[in-house]
C-alpha cells in the first residue's frame, strides 16, 4: 500500500528537497519537542491523572478518588476564600491598569521627545523583584510610619492599617500592583504612537473635540493593545502568587491570621496544599479547575472583542 | 516595520516643535505652551510617585534603626552600618548573590540558544506538520505553570535534582514558547537568499544558522537574554519547592529568608531588610539601564504583536 501510495499525486506536494529538510527541521526542533513532552504534556497528562487520586510524595500507597478531590475543592471554605480574594482583587486591578495605563502613555504621547526619560522612570518599578516589591511594601504600607500613611495623614486623610486590617488588606495589594504598571504603559505609549496622524487634524478639521478624537480615533487604533494587556493582566491577576507570598505568608509570625485569610489567593492556596501539606492530588485538582476558569475567562474575552478590537489589515 | 513607521511619525511630530522653540516663543500659541507645561508637570508628579520608593528604600537602608521611618530622605546622619550586620545576622548573602548570578545567567544563556534554534526551525525549514507544530507551540503559551508544576517537581526530584540549583535553569535547554514565537518573528524578516547563497557554498544549516541567522538578530536575541535574566532572577516559586539548604538560596529566596527572619523582619529590623532589599534589587537596575533600549522594545513589540 505504501509502495503504491507514493506514486499517487497527493504525496507529491512534498518535493525530495522538503523532506530531506525535513530530517534537519527535526534535529533543530528536537530541544523543544522533547520539552514539550517530558515538561509539558507529560505532566498535564501526569497532573490530570493526580487530580483524581488521593497522592502524597511522603505516603506509599496511592487511592483513586474518581471526582472526589474535585467535589472537596468545591466545597473548601477556603478555597471560596482564595476564589473571592482573587476575583476582587483581578476586577480592581485589570480596568485599573487599562485606565491608568491609557492616561500616562497618552500624557507620555503629548511631550514629544521628553517621553523617553518619563518612560523609563515609569518601567524601573518592573524591574524590582517580586520579593523586593513586597519587601518595600510592607515598609511602605506600615500601619504606624509607613510613607504613604504619613501621606494620607499630612493630607488629613484616615490612615488604615493596611497590613493588618480586614478591609486594607486587598486594596493594599492592589496599590502595590498597580505601582508596576510601567510594562502596559510602554505597550499602550507604542501603540498611540503608530495611530495616523492624519486622522486627528482631518477631525479637528471636522470640529471634534479632544474626548471624541480619542473615543473615535484613539481607542479604536489602539484596541488590539489593549485587548492584549487585559487577557495578560487577567491572566497575571488569577495566579497572584510572589509578591503576596513573600509579605504575608512562609514562617513570619508577624501577620495576623485576618491578613493571611484577607491575602490568601487561589495559587498561594494551592502553593501550600501541594508543598506544606503534600495533598498533591488535592492541589492538582485546584490547578485544572484554576486551568478551566482561565481557558472560560479568555475565550470569553476573546468573543467579546471581537466586536471591539480593530486590526490595522482588515 | 512598525518601528520604521514609529521613526517617521515620530520624526514628523518633532521637528516642527524643535522648529518653533527656535523661532521666538511669541510664535507658538499660549495655549499649547500652557497644556505642555500642565503635561510635563503630571508627568514629573507621576514620576515622583513611581520612583521616590526606591529612593526611599536607599535611604532607609542608610539610617539608623529608630529612624527608618523618619521624613528626610537624605539621612542625617548617613550610617552605613546596616549592610555590616545584615552580612553578620545573614553570613550566607553574599554566597546567595552568587547562587543568583550563576542560575540567572545559565537561565538566559540557555533559553536564548535554545529557543533561537527552534525559532529557525520554525522560520526557515518548509516542513510538512509545520503549521501544525506552530499551533502546538502557541497553545503551549496559554497553559498556566500551576498545572504543570507539581509533575515538573515530582520529574526533577526522580531525577535527583531535589535541593540542587539545577531545576532552576536546566528546563531552559528546552526552549521556552513565548521566546520561540519572539524570535521567529525576526527569523521569518531575514531575506531567504542570504541563506540560499550559502546553502551553494556548502554550509550546513547549523552553520548557517549560527553564523549568518544569529549575528544578524542580535538585538531580538538581546532581548531575550534581559528578559530571562530578570525572569530567573526574580523567581521565588522554584526555589521555594527545590531548595532547602539555604546555602543554595537565590538572592530573591533569600530575602525571603530575610523577611522571615525572627532577627531581622521578626524584630522589626526594617533598615536591615532596607538594606537587602537594595542588594537585591541593584542588579537589575544595572541591567535595566544597560539594556534599557532592548526591554522597552521587547516588551512594545510583544504588545503590537500579541
Amino acid at each position: 500500500m505504501t509502495a503504491q501510495a507514493d506514486h499517487l499525486p497527493g504525496k507529491g506536494r512534498w518535493s525530495a528537497l522538503q523532506r530531506r529538510e525535513l530530517g534537519w527541521a527535526l534535529l533543530f526542533l528536537a530541544p523543544w519537542i522533547f520539552g514539550f513532552i517530558v515538561f509539558t504534556a507529560g505532566p498535564m497528562l501526569w497532573s490530570f491523572y493526580l487530580s483524581f487520586t488521593n497522592y502524597d510524595p511522603l505516603v506509599e500507597s496511592v487511592d483513586f478518588l474518581g471526582l472526589r478531590n474535585y467535589e472537596r475543592v468545591l466545597d473548601d471554605r477556603r478555597v471560596h476564600q482564595s476564589l473571592i480574594n482573587t476575583v476582587f482583587v483581578a476586577v480592581l486591578y485589570v480596568p485599573g491598569t487599562i485606565v491608568v495605563g491609557l492616561f500616562l502613555a497618552s500624557l507620555l504621547n503629548r511631550v514629544g521627545r521628553a517621553a523617553g526619560f518619563f518612560r523609563t522612570a515609569f518601567y524601573l518599578p518592573n524591574m524590582t523583584p517580586a520579593v523586593a516589591v513586597g519587601a518595600l511594601f510592607l515598609l511602605l504600607l506600615n500601619g504606624q510610619q509607613g510613607l504613604i500613611n504619613q501621606s494620607l495623614r499630612g493630607v488629613g486623610l484616615p490612615a488604615p492599617f493596611w497590613l493588618e486590617e480586614g478591609p486594607w488588606v486587598k486594596p493594599g495589594i492592589v496599590l502595590m500592583l498597580l505601582w508596576s504598571i510601567g510594562g502596559t504603559v510602554v505597550i499602550y505609549f507604542a501603540a498611540l504612537r503608530n495611530v495616523p496622524v492624519e486622522q486627528y487634524e482631518a477631525s479637528r478639521l471636522d470640529g471634534a473635540t479632544a474626548w471624541q478624537q480619542f473615543l473615535h480615533i484613539t481607542i479604536p487604533h489602539i484596541s488590539g493593545a489593549i485587548f492584549f494587556t487585559l487577557i495578560i493582566n487577567t491572566i497575571y491577576a488569577l495566579q497572584l502568587f510572589t509578591e503576596i507570598y513573600a509579605m504575608f505568608f512562609g514562617q513570619q509570625q508577624a501577620q495576623s491570621a485576618a491578613a493571611q485569610s484577607e491575602a490568601l489567593f487561589y495559587v498561594v492556596y494551592l502553593f501550600q496544599q501541594a508543598f506544606q501539606n503534600f495533598n498533591m492530588g488535592y492541589a492538582s485538582a485546584m490547578a485544572w479547575l484554576l486551568f478551566v476558569v482561565i481557558v472560560a475567562i479568555t475565550i470569553i474575552q476573546v468573543r467579546v472583542s471581537r466586536r471591539f478590537v480593530y486590526y490595522e489589515g482588515e | 516595520m512598525a518601528t520604521d513607521q514609529t521613526a517617521q511619525t515620530g520624526a514628523a511630530r518633532s521637528t516642527p516643535r524643535r522648529g518653533a522653540a527656535a523661532v521666538a516663543l511669541g510664535q507658538v500659541p499660549l495655549r499649547t505652551l500652557v497644556s505642555r507645561a500642565v503635561y510635563v508637570a503630571l508627568l514629573i508628579g507621576f514620576t515622583i510617585l513611581f520612583v521616590y520608593p526606591f529612593v526611599w528604600l536607599i535611604s532607609a537602608s542608610l539610617k539608623p534603626g529608630a529612624e527608618v521611618f523618619s521624613r528626610d530622605i537624605i539621612p542625617d546622619p548617613i550610617v552605613f552600618e546596616n549592610y555590616p550586620r545584615l552580612f553578620e545576622l545573614v553570613p550566607r548573602f553574599p554566597q546567595w548573590a552568587y547562587n543568583s548570578v550563576v542560575v540567572s545567567l545559565l537561565a538566559a544563556s540557555t533559553v536564548t540558544v535554545s529557543s533561537a534554534l527552534v525559532a529557525f526551525a520554525f522560520a526557515y525549514f518548509r516542513f510538512p506538520g509545520r503549521n501544525v507544530l506552530f499551533g502546538v507551540l502557541l497553545a503551549s503559551m496559554m497553559l498556566p505553570g500551576v498545572v504543570t508544576m507539581i509533575p515538573t517537581f515530582l520529574i526533577w526530584d526522580a531525577l535527583g535534582f531535589y535541593d540542587t540549583l539545577t531545576p532552576l535553569w536546566a528546563g531552559n535547554l528546552f526552549a521556552s514558547p513565548f521566546y520561540v514565537f519572539l524570535l521567529r518573528q525576526f527569523f521569518l524578516g531575514l531575506p531567504r537568499e542570504l541563506f540560499e547563497a550559502a546553502r551553494v557554498d556548502g554550509a550546513s544549516y547549523l552553520r548557517m544558522w549560527w553564523t549568518i541567522a544569529m549575528p544578524l538578530t542580535r538585538p531580538a536575541l538581546i532581548v531575550v537574554f534581559v528578559f530571562e535574566l530578570k525572569a530567573a532572577w526574580t523567581d521565588l516559586f522554584k526555589p521555594l519547592i527545590f531548595l532547602r539548604d539555604q546555602g543554595l538560596f537565590t538572592l530573591s529566596r533569600g530575602l525571603k529568608a530575610v523577611i522571615d527572619n525572627p532577627a531581622i523582619g521578626g524584630a522589626k529590623e526594617w533598615e536591615l531588610l532596607a538594606a537587602a532589599g537594595v542588594i537585591t534589587t541593584i542588579p537589575m537596575i544595572i541591567v535595566f539601564f544597560l539594556g534599557q533600549r532592548y526591554f522597552i522594545e521587547g516588551i512594545a513589540t510583544t504588545g503590537s504583536k500579541g
